[in-house]
């Protein structure tokens, strides 16, 4: 094996078009490509890898009706009442849409090969379906439910039906035909949860209500001045992520 | 598959352990080569200000861990049952790209006692054989304190560990572990100072007669210039820590203390998005001859090399070896074979204290900023005629409180509704939890194996673990958690919730990621698979370094010792192997 220590000098202009060419090429929603890497990291101011963005307007993944079902759900799983707006107003519904279009809604990070079988629960979720497919068909097993016993829409039942109905999904005392309804549920409670507290950004959580409700600052990032003031009720007003360009929720 | 000019070293992962050891041999002279399966990552672009405050984004989309759907692993919990993928991550987080797991850890650098790294003879020394319940495969590591000690020294000066040392050269400090071993020196930079929760409970602590001390952490506490002259930032306290790459460049990790000076070295060179699929040997099987990689356009290529350094996480290491043919595959029927053999985690404890009237503004945190005790660790107590070994690192680390995972709720809470809200708005931010990170002892059929029927999108059978709490451990946990509920009863909250594990290893909730074991160091080739210098048995020029070494897991988080290895390693290369390479034991 030969000797040979020596610490490159500074950046070449080679390096800087090389780092320069992997900044653009491992933007987040293209490919990333293998690249052979030598000499001083480089990077180019306000070159940060951005968060998921979409579009502003309309339903990206529902259609009308879905949409129609799942804000009724959400504005009962989170009511309106004076802590907080209700899901719908919040954006959780939006949020879900949103979510579903981008990679969530396909699982493309996931790994979906089969051979697919139930497994313990400690085994965890081994359905063959993506959340796109388990929203369109639990949605549509739902109403299908509803329909046939009460002849109307979810989004027409009184709230306290609403309610009743959910929690019957929610203990598993309901069952739909082509969906399991508890699972649907806890689907779709989760998914709320996430839009109602995530950063605004993605389209749930308008203007932090969620934060501004709990007290939590948000996207602060600096608590120094802070932690030794104990037991106090420190009065941070709550911020979000920056609007990135082509981002929408203005 | 195209061959490529021959290089001094290769080094497979660039975490922890790759960038360590790459550095070390670079600074040899040797040219060396890193690959690593995931994308380069930069603290600027990737972990940027703007954006990283991101929680949907970094915990629950799991941004900066390994693609499942480029590898992921099968689990049961026994072996009569078929195994089957975790689809997403839950249990724990492998990490991907430069950093690895290192830039989403939590950032608590604990070394492990003098006693753990003879810890089947200590027990029997202290205890008898007879004690030792017969479920447990314990071992010793083949080394000892003194040979780790100056190794852990070199890591938490490359991290800038901050803490408060309770055994410097045998001379104990007040306010420091008392537990620990004796250290050639103090940690580089003083505690990080503590929120209000971790004050309370070591005030309770010692209240009770307990030493508590500042949990040791690699987020430093002030400007910290390492060895290597790069530069870190004091940590801000933020709340994104755990799951999360730091802004500040204040949690060390390979990004942010080693590859800014390694890159600059003209004798390194990195491939990134590039996946390892085999180390190569030659014909007598007992001579490592380089690793084949496959990039992301699917090229294949094979890169030689005259020393190979496996460095990847716990699994991985494990699965390369599996799929390489070095060395037996274990086999738990005729507790014959070595890869695969001694696999354990950690077991999680937890105690939520819910108060009326305090406000712990739990959004002030890090993944290593808190106060713990450790009176219940290890071998720190007394366990004649308590039926089990082992225990925890009580502690108190706040990190965080974003929303989407921080929903502390009193026992029979609705999960949604208007009563739902109110119980959360009530209990956000006066609530606060103990934990107990507590140890993990082998059995016999914990261990790791092929997977016969899932394959990774390249067509190689997936690892699949089979794992569940060991008897011993489930004791231990009702032990200590009962230990921690102790302290938290005297601190007088209004209700709390009481959570030791229980029933069978589950891989859906989030635990630690401090898998460990499966390729473990020894003495003796027929129970282990490196050696002290983590030079494979039989195969002298390759090297598996990481936490798959450990023979079983102490209550500790495990990175100062994949540190402090990595750093064995690369020592015993550099003083001893390139003078005369070959096997360094019997040699």
């Amino acid at each position: 094996m030969k000797k040979r220590a020596k610490t490159l000098p500074g950046v070449t202009r080679r390096q800087v078009l090389t780092w320069s060419t992997l900044g653009v090429a491992a933007g987040v929603t293209q490919v990333a490509n293998a690249v052979s890497l030598k000499g001083a990291p480089g990077w180019t101011p306000f070159s940060a890898n951005p968060p998921e963005q979409f579009t502003p307007s309309g339903w990206l993944f529902f259609t009308a009706e879905e949409a129609r079902t799942v804000e009724a759900i959400v504005d009962r799983l989170i009511p309106a009442d004076d802590l907080s707006p209700g899901g719908k107003e919040a954006g959780c519904a939006v949020f879900i849409d949103r979510q579903l279009h981008g990679f969530y809604g396909t699982f493309e990070r996931l790994y979906m090969q089969g051979p697919f079988q139930e497994g313990t629960t400690e085994q965890g979720d081994q359905s063959p379906l993506v959340p796109q497919q388990r929203y369109r068909t639990g949605l549509a097993a739902l109403n299908r439910y509803v329909q046939q016993t009460s002849q109307k829409d979810f989004a027409d039942l009184t709230p306290a039906q609403q309610d009743a109905l959910l929690e019957a999904m929610e203990a598993g005392k309901v069952h739909f035909t082509d969906f399991d309804a508890q699972s649907l549920f806890l689907e779709v409670l989760n998914n709320t949860m996430e839009g109602f507290f995530a950063d605004p950004i993605y389209g749930g959580n308008k203007e932090m209500v969620s934060w501004k409700m709990l007290g939590f600052p948000g996207a602060r990032y600096d608590y120094r001045d802070y932690i030794e003031r104990h037991n106090e009720d420190l009065g941070l007003e709550p911020i979000s992520i920056l609007q990135w360009k082509g981002g929408d929720h203005s | 598959m195209k061959k490529l000019p021959k290089t001094d070293v290769v080094v497979i992962g660039l975490g922890w352990a790759g960038a360590i050891i790459a550095n070390e041999l670079a600074d040899e002279g040797l040219e060396v080569v890193g690959i690593e399966r995931g994308p380069w990552r930069d603290t600027a672009r990737d972990f940027n200000i703007g954006t990283v405050t991101d929680e949907l984004r970094y915990v629950m989309r799991e941004e900066l861990m390994l693609r499942t759907r480029q590898n992921t692993c099968t689990m049961r919990n026994n072996p009569s049952q078929t195994a089957l993928p975790m689809r997403t991550w839950g249990s724990f987080h492998p990490g991907n790209g430069t950093g690895g797991a290192g830039n989403h850890w939590a950032g608590i650098t604990f070394r492990f006692q003098p006693e753990e790294f003879r810890l089947k003879s200590h027990l029997t020394e202290r205890y008898g054989a007879s004690a030792i319940p017969d479920e447990l495969v314990l071992q010793d590591w083949g080394t000892s304190w003194e040979e780790m000690e100056p190794h852990y020294m070199q890591f938490e000066r490359v991290a800038g560990t901050s803490g408060y040392a309770g055994n410097i050269q045998g001379e104990k400090r007040p306010g420091g572990n008392p537990f620990e071993g004796a250290r050639s020196g103090d940690y580089p930079t003083p505690p990080l100072r503590q929120p209000y929760g971790p004050t309370l409970f070591a005030e309770a602590a010692r209240n009770m007669g307990y030493q508590p001390f500042p949990v040791p952490s690699s987020l430093v506490s002030e400007a910290y210039t390492n060895p290597y002259g790069v530069t870190m930032g004091p940590c801000t306290f933020c709340g994104f820590c755990t799951n999360y790459g730091c802004a500040n460049y204040s949690k060390a990790s390979a990004i942010t203390t080693i590859l800014p000076a390694l890159m600059r070295k003209e004798n390194f060179t990195a491939y990134t998005n590039s996946e390892v699929l085999e180390v190569l040997t030659d014909s007598t099987g007992r001579q490592a001859t380089g690793v084949t990689y496959i990039d992301s356009s699917g090229d294949k290529w094979e890169q030689p090399a005259d020393l190979v350094i496996v460095a990847a996480f716990t699994f991985e290491n494990v699965r390369l070896m599996l799929l390489s043919g070095i060395g037996k595959a274990y086999d738990p029927v005729t507790n014959q074979g070595t890869t695969g053999r001694n696999y354990a985690y950690q077991t999680a404890n937890n105690v939520t204290l819910f108060f009326d009237n305090k406000n712990f503004n739990p959004f002030i945190g890090a993944g290593a900023v808190g106060m713990g005790i450790d009176e219940f660790n290890n071998d720190n107590f007394d366990h004649s005629g308590l039926g089990f070994f082992g225990g925890g690192s009580i502690r108190v680390t706040p990190i965080g409180s974003a929303p989407i995972g921080y929903r502390p709720l009193p026992p029979n809470t609705p999960k949604w509704g208007a009563k739902w809200k109110r119980a959360l708005k009530d209990n956000y931010l006066s609530t606060m939890s103990i934990g107990c990170e507590a140890s993990s002892y082998t059995t016999r059929t914990n261990y790791l194996s092929l997977d016969p029927n899932y394959k990774d999108p390249h067509g190689r059978p997936l690892l699949r673990i089979t794992f569940d709490f060991a008897a011993n451990d489930l004791k231990m946990a009702q032990y200590c958690t009962g230990k921690v509920a102790d302290i938290a009863k005297s601190m007088n909250p209004r209700e709390m919730i009481v959570k030791p594990m229980t029933g069978h290893w589950s891989s859906v909730p989030y635990q630690s990621s401090h898998v460990v074991g499966g390729f473990i160091m020894g003495s003796d080739p027929s129970t282990s698979s490196v050696n002290k210098h983590l030079q494979v048995w039989d195969v002298p020029n390759l090297f598996v370094v990481g936490a798959s070494a450990f023979p079983q897991n102490p209550g500790y988080n495990p990175t100062g010792t994949v540190g402090a290895l990595a750093f064995k390693a690369a020592h015993a290369i550099r003083h001893f192997y390139l003078k005369r390479p070959g096997e360094m034991i019997s040699a």
